[in-house]
């Protein structure tokens, strides 16, 4: 199975051979990582006494794509969870080992998870806008809640270029004050992008955002995700292949143990994963023989 | 199956279903009932010199229950002031903060509350206010109806919180908005509605309370809406005097009172809801 086949030739999202000649392809380094990105090391995971995740490592690349990829019920959103230290929200959740953001390690005693998450964005597998919110306030929610002293006119201003960096400001324009409820599905989940965008993360973490969307949505999203990744990290999860090859730049594959622990079996340039992979459960995944 | 035996199960099944149908007519026909009557016994006193008048002298025909129906907004309002805010604290803390048994504890204990006899949180006020302020006050009868709607408005509060999404919560959490922010800015707008409900439900029930009163607002036939400074009316304690009072003038003032009560109780109940059903 050749990945360029899964495309549509009239995609308006840059294929797979073009990114190549794009040279998006160099292998993470981990300096690079510790620079601008995010470095996972040995981190574990559970919940209550069952364990989710195990020594899981993993390099993200700055104002790159990574893909985390594999069965369901493997551990891709538990992974990415514990990247903005959402993990814990859930009760009897905890984790060990480490993750550093720009080199600092995000669960080292004192830091406040607010501040976290206020670096990590992240959008969630089904749109949820705040329902008693229009679309305006939506986006200006994580400014205004935050307690940020902003202005009036900066929020507009934020509202507006984070709108616009998610493709939905002609959209929306004329209904910021309309219910954001009124949105359409896709419009909804890149309302939570803007969302997301509006704090200005350093890092944003996507969870299945197509999962609940149609073709043309997804095509959207993924188009959308490729203009962001020129300057935020972005880190996806996703158990459509396809779409990793199509979007990401890594991609990093997880399986099940025995005792249905997820654990990392692959990681690499998404081409190398796609066309030459190093182990044979990812062969047989990426081939749809199981999964 | 023989034909008798057939029978008798259609026979058995259709005397059931009347009786069954019988009971749920009863349970609504006794409101009907209930309203009706009152309305019929207090019709004649029903007019706006009752509404607007104080008591009348003793043996004198006329006046009304001013007083009382001002009083009544005065202690229920005071409870309302003390018992909403203090129960809808109690909800949030239930539904997003207690662990499982904490919660279950306090959830246990907020409905043994709800069953403890009126007159005892009437007598348990006294104990504690009244005899340390030296009188019956507004105040009192207000903490008394207060804890009578903490329970209510507690539960209800922590039903309504709960029925709101988690991903509502995850997605404030993910924007790095702290946790009390989210409660009270994204959690609580969506549940507004389940929430006034839930006071308006704890309103109607405390508005209707005698047996704490008795014992903290006490009653008075003069005009009184100090919060501190002595016994203050109340309808359901109006009715209680003049229910028992010698006079038919009296009684029939009772009924008509009655009838404004229940008629209260019945309107404020309903628009609780409505506001629920309208979504």
């Amino acid at each position: 199975m050749t990945v360029h086949s899964q495309h549509q030739p009239e995609a308006p999202i840059m294929n797979y051979e073009m990114r190549i000649e794009h040279g998006h392809q160099a292998p993470v380094s981990e300096a690079e990582a510790l620079a601008g990105g995010v470095v996972v090391r040995d981190l574990d995971a559970w919940y209550g006494p069952f364990q989710a995740l195990r020594r899981i490592n993993l390099l993200v690349a700055p104002k790159r794509i990574t893909a985390v990829i594999g069965p369901s019920g493997c551990g891709k959103s538990t992974l990415i969870r514990c990247l903005n230290r959402m993990h814990e929200v859930v009760p009897g959740a905890r984790g060990s080992g480490q993750v550093l953001l720009r080199g600092e390690d995000i669960y080292a005693p004192g830091v406040d998870p607010v501040v976290v998450r206020r670096r990590v964005g992240m959008v969630f597998q089904k749109p949820n806008p705040f329902p008693t919110m229009s679309v305006f306030d939506n986006v200006a929610a994580g400014l205004r809640l935050n307690g940020f002293l902003v202005r009036r006119s900066q929020i507009a201003e934020t509202v507006e270029k984070s709108l616009r960096q998610a493709a939905l400001w002609d959209e929306v324009k004329d209904k910021l004050s309309r219910p954001a409820t009124e949105l359409s599905g896709g419009q909804q989940q890149r309302l939570c992008i803007a969302r997301a965008l509006a704090v200005e993360p350093e890092v944003v973490l996507m969870d299945e955002p197509c999962s609940a969307l149609d073709p043309v949505a997804t095509l959207k999203i993924e188009d959308l995700m490729r203009e962001l990744a020129k300057e935020y990290t972005i880190v996806i999860v996703t158990h459509n292949m396809q779409q990793a090859a199509r979007v990401s730049d890594y991609t990093a594959v997880m399986m099940m143990a025995e005792d249905r622990a997820g654990e990392m079996i692959e990681f690499a340039s998404t081409r190398e994963v796609f066309t030459n992979p190093r182990d044979k459960r990812t062969e047989d995944y990426i081939t749809g023989r199981f999964g | 199956m023989s034909t008798s035996t057939y029978q008798r199960r259609r026979a058995t099944n259709a005397l059931m279903l009347s009786l069954c149908s019988l009971f749920a007519f009863a349970a609504v026909g006794v409101l009907v009932l209930i309203l009706g009557f009152v309305l019929a016994k207090g019709i004649s006193s029903l007019n706006l010199d009752f509404f607007i008048h104080m008591p009348a002298p003793v043996g004198e025909p006329g006046g009304g229950v001013a007083n009382s129906i001002a009083g009544s907004f005065f202690t229920v309002g005071l409870a309302s002031l003390i018992g909403i805010p203090a129960g809808i604290g109690a909800g949030v803390f239930l539904s997003e903060y207690a662990g499982h048994r904490l919660g279950d504890v306090i959830r246990f204990t907020a409905d043994v509350l709800t069953g403890v006899p009126s007159i005892v949180i009437g007598i348990f006020v006294y104990g504690l206010v009244v005899l340390k302020m030296g009188n019956f006050s507004a105040l009192a009868a207000g903490i008394a109806l207060a804890i009578i709607m903490l329970p209510i408005v507690a539960r209800s509060s922590e039903e309504m919180l709960r029925l709101v999404p988690h991903s509502q919560r995850e997605a404030a959490l993910a924007l790095g908005i702290s946790r009390w922010r989210t409660i009270l800015s994204v959690v609580i707008p969506v549940a507004q509605r389940g929430l006034v409900t839930g006071a308006l439900l704890a309103v109607a029930r405390a508005a209707g309370e005698t047996a704490p009163l008795i014992f903290t607002a006490l009653g008075n036939r003069f005009w009184s809406l100090s919060i501190t400074g002595g016994p203050i009316d109340a309808l359901p304690l109006r009715i209680w005097r003049y229910g028992i009072g010698p006079y038919d003038e009296w009684h029939q003032q009772a009924w008509a009172a009655s009838f404004v009560l229940v008629f209260t109780v019945f309107v404020i109940s309903l628009a609780a809801r409505l506001l629920l059903r309208r979504r």
